[in-house]
C-alpha cells in the first residue's frame, strides 16, 4: 500500500464524511448551540455574580465574559469527540463498514477521514462560538500569532479528542452509548479551572481539578487569548494531548482490525 | 411414502408444475458446462478452503467444511437460517478470522495476503452496505475513487453500472429514498464497479419481491456470463437450482451434500404424478391398474412413479379413461432440492416451517 493510496483513500472518506455533515446538518448545529447555550446562561444569568466573585467584588459580567469564553471555547472542542464517536459508530453498525473492511483500501482510511471531517466541523464550530463571545462581550488581546497560536492549539486538542472519540465509536455497541460515553470531557471543562478558579474549590475536588487536562487546556487558551505569559500549561497541554491521541488511536486500531466480537446472525 | 414435499410441483417458488426449468439454460457455455465433472485441483480455483472450522464461544458454527469453487462457476451455499452461510462468506471475505483451515481466494493465501485477496473480491452482504445519505452516483463514485480508478474512468464505470442495474434516473436521488430492490441493486453495482473476479453475494434476493428477485436473478447471470466466479448463499432452494453450476448443502455448520443440481437431484427418487380421486372406488379401481404406484387411502391418493412428460401423462390418462376412472386432481412432482434436502439431512428446511 503507498502512501499515494494511503492519501487518496483518506481523501475519499473525508469527502464522504462532509458530504454527511452538509446532508444531515444535526450534529455540526448541535456542536455550536450547547457551548452557546452555556455561553449566555454563564454571561447573562450567572456572570454578574461570578464577575464579582472573580474580581473582589469589581469584576462584573464584563470581566467572567472574559474569563469563562475560554472554557467555552473547549467545551466546543470537547464536543468533537461527541460527534466523532456517533459518527464513527453509526458507520460501525452499518453494513457499509463491512464493504470499506473486505476492499483493498488503506486500513485507516475510514477513520482518519472522520478524524479529519471532524477535525474541520470542530474549528468551523469553534469559530462560530468565538463569534458569539465577541458579540457577547468578549475582548480577547491576542494579537495576529497569538490567535494564529490559538488555533493551531486548539486543532492539536481537537486532533486528540477525535482520534478518543474515534476509538469511543468504534468500541460502542450502539450510536446511542457512543454519544453519551464521551460527555464525561464536557464535564471535564466544568470541573477544572473554565468557569470558577480551582482554588476555590473544595478540597479533592481541587486536587483533581488542578491536575486535569482540560485545566492545562484552559489556562493556555487564556494566556495565548490575554496575551499573557504563556506558562508551562502549553507543554503539560501537549503532553495530554500525545497521550490522549496515542492511545486513542491504538485503542481505535486495534478494535477496528479485530471486527465485530460474532457474525450478526451466522 | 410420505414424502414431506409431495405437494404440486411448484414448491419452492411461483412457477407452477409444467414450468420448464430454465436454469440449465442460462448456465456457462460449453466449455464450464461440465464443472461437476471437473475433479478439484484439475480447474483453476477461485475458491479453496481446507477444513475450516470457526466457533463463537463453545458454539460450533463451521464444524470442518471444504470447498473448491471453480473459476468462472456460480456456486450456491444452501441451508436454512444459522447453518452458517453467512460466517462462511464473512470467513472468505476476510471480515472474520477462522479458528482453523487453510483458505486460497484467487490463488492467494487468506491470512498472509488478505490485501491480495480484499483486491481479487467484492462482497454483497445480507445487510445494505450502501451510504444512505450519499445519492447513487455519488455512492459509486465512491467506490470508483477506492478502488483507485481515475476520475474520468470512475464516471464512465458510474455511469455503465448505473444504466445496467437501471438506477439512471435515480443516480441524483439520496440512496437513503431508494427502494428495498433499488437499494439492493446500488449495492451490488457498488460491489462490482472495481471488477471483481469473485463475487460473494449473501442472500442476494432475501427480503426482495418476485419481480426484484427475478431481475437479481438476470443480474447474476449476466455476471456470469462474463465469466464472473460467484459464490452465493441462499436458503431458497429454487434460486440454487435457477443460478447454480454447483451446490453445497450446509446444515449445522457442516457440508452434508455437494454437486450440481442433476447430481444432487439424481440421489433421490425420482419424480411421481400425484392422482386424486373423487371417491374410495375410483382409487380402488385404479390402485389395482397401475400396481406400481404408491397408495395412500386417507387422502385418496395415488403416486404413480414417471417423469411427468407428455407422453408418459398421455398414457396415464388414456388408461384410467378406457377404464372409466374419474380424477379429482393431477399433479406433477418434479424432484427438487427440497427433496435433496430432506433426503440428506433426514429434516425438512426451515424456509418450510419458517414462512418467508
Amino acid at each position: 500500500m503507498t502512501a499515494t493510496h494511503a492519501a487518496r483513500d483518506t481523501a475519499t472518506m473525508l469527502r464522504r464524511n462532509l458530504r454527511h455533515m452538509q446532508r444531515y446538518p444535526g450534529v455540526p448545529l448541535m456542536m455550536v448551540f450547547l457551548p452557546v447555550m452555556f455561553l449566555l446562561l454563564f454571561v447573562y444569568v450567572f456572570g454578574a455574580t461570578l464577575g464579582n466573585g472573580l474580581g473582589h467584588g469589581l469584576g462584573g459580567r464584563g470581566v467572567y465574559v472574559n474569563y469563562v469564553s475560554p472554557a467555552i471555547i473547549l467545551l466546543t472542542v470537547a464536543s468533537s469527540a461527541t460527534a466523532t464517536a456517533v459518527g464513527v459508530a453509526s458507520d460501525m453498525t452499518e453494513g457499509i463498514i463491512d464493504r470499506f473492511r473486505t476492499m483493498a483500501i488503506w486500513r485507516p482510511s475510514v477513520l482518519a477521514g472522520h478524524v479529519l471531517g471532524s477535525m474541520i466541523q470542530t474549528l468551523l464550530a469553534v469559530a462560530v462560538v468565538i463569534g458569539v463571545a465577541l458579540l457577547a462581550g468578549f475582548r480577547p488581546t491576542a494579537g495576529a500569532a497569538g490567535w494564529l497560536a490559538t488555533a493551531g492549539f486548539l486543532a492539536m486538542i481537537t486532533l486528540a479528542l477525535t482520534w478518543l472519540g474515534v476509538a469511543l465509536g468504534v468500541v460502542a455497541k450502539t450510536v446511542g452509548t457512543a454519544s453519551n460515553t464521551p460527555m464525561f470531557l464536557l464535564l471535564l471543562v466544568f470541573l477544572g479551572s473554565g468557569f470558577v478558579p480551582t482554588a476555590s474549590m473544595a478540597g479533592g475536588l481541587r486536587q483533581f481539578a488542578t491536575y486535569q487536562p482540560f485545566t492545562a487546556f484552559t489556562d493556555t487558551v487564556r494566556d495565548l487569548l490575554t496575551s499573557g505569559p504563556i506558562g508551562d500549561h502549553a507543554a503539560v497541554s501537549a503532553a495530554w494531548c500525545a497521550g490522549i491521541a496515542v492511545t486513542g488511536y491504538i485503542w481505535a486500531m486495534a478494535r477496528y482490525n479485530r471486527g465485530p466480537a460474532a457474525a450478526p446472525g451466522q | 411414502m410420505s414424502n414431506p414435499t409431495d405437494q404440486p410441483a411448484g414448491v419452492p417458488g411461483d412457477a407452477g408444475p409444467f414450468a420448464p426449468r430454465l436454469g440449465t439454460a442460462h448456465r456457462r457455455g460449453p466449455e464450464h458446462s461440465s464443472v461437476t465433472s471437473a475433479a478439484p485441483g484439475r480447474a483453476a480455483l477461485a475458491v479453496e478452503a481446507r477444513g475450516v472450522r470457526k466457533s463463537f464461544g463453545d458454539q460450533v458454527v463451521l464444524d470442518g467444511i471444504d470447498l473448491d469453487v471453480v473459476e468462472g462457476s456460480v456456486f450456491a451455499l444452501l441451508g436454512p437460517n444459522g447453518s452458517g452461510k453467512t460466517t462462511t462468506v464473512r470467513i472468505l471475505s476476510t471480515l472474520l478470522a477462522a479458528d482453523s483451515g487453510v483458505i486460497r481466494v484467487a490463488g492467494h493465501e487468506m491470512v498472509r495476503e488478505a490485501d491480495l485477496v480484499r483486491a481479487a473480491i467484492g462482497v454483497t452482504g445480507q445487510f445494505s452496505a450502501v451510504d444512505k445519505l450519499l445519492t447513487g452516483q455519488e455512492n459509486l463514485m465512491m467506490m470508483a475513487d477506492l478502488a483507485h480508478l481515475s476520475r474520468a474512468d470512475g464516471r464512465r464505470r458510474a455511469a455503465e453500472l448505473l444504466g445496467r442495474f437501471d438506477l439512471s434516473e435515480a443516480a441524483g436521488k439520496m440512496a437513503a429514498t431508494y427502494s428495498g430492490g433499488m437499494s439492493r441493486r446500488l449495492d451490488l453495482a457498488m460491489t462490482l464497479v472495481g471488477a471483481p473476479r469473485i463475487v460473494f453475494l449473501d442472500e442476494p434476493t432475501t427480503g426482495l419481491d418476485p419481480r426484484g428477485r427475478h431481475v437479481m436473478w438476470q443480474i447474476i447471470r449476466g455476471l456470469a456470463a462474463d465469466g464472473v466466479t460467484i459464490l452465493l448463499t441462499t436458503q431458497d432452494l429454487e434460486e440454487a437450482d435457477q443460478l447454480a453450476d454447483r451446490v453445497a448443502v450446509l446444515d449445522h455448520g457442516a457440508l452434508v451434500a455437494e454437486g450440481s443440481p442433476a447430481l444432487l437431484k439424481a440421489r433421490i427418487p425420482g419424480g411421481h404424478i400425484r392422482l386424486q380421486f373423487t371417491d374410495p372406488q375410483g382409487l380402488e379401481t385404479a390402485a389395482r391398474l397401475l400396481t406400481s404406484a404408491g397408495r395412500d387411502d386417507e387422502t385418496l391418493c395415488l403416486q404413480v412413479p414417471g417423469d411427468g412428460s407428455v407422453p408418459a401423462l398421455r398414457a396415464l390418462l388414456d388408461q384410467l379413461d378406457q377404464h372409466a376412472i374419474d380424477i379429482e386432481s393431477l399433479s406433477i412432482h418434479t424432484p427438487d432440492l427440497d427433496d435433496v434436502f430432506f433426503a440428506v439431512t433426514g429434516h425438512p428446511t426451515a424456509s418450510e416451517d419458517t414462512q418467508r
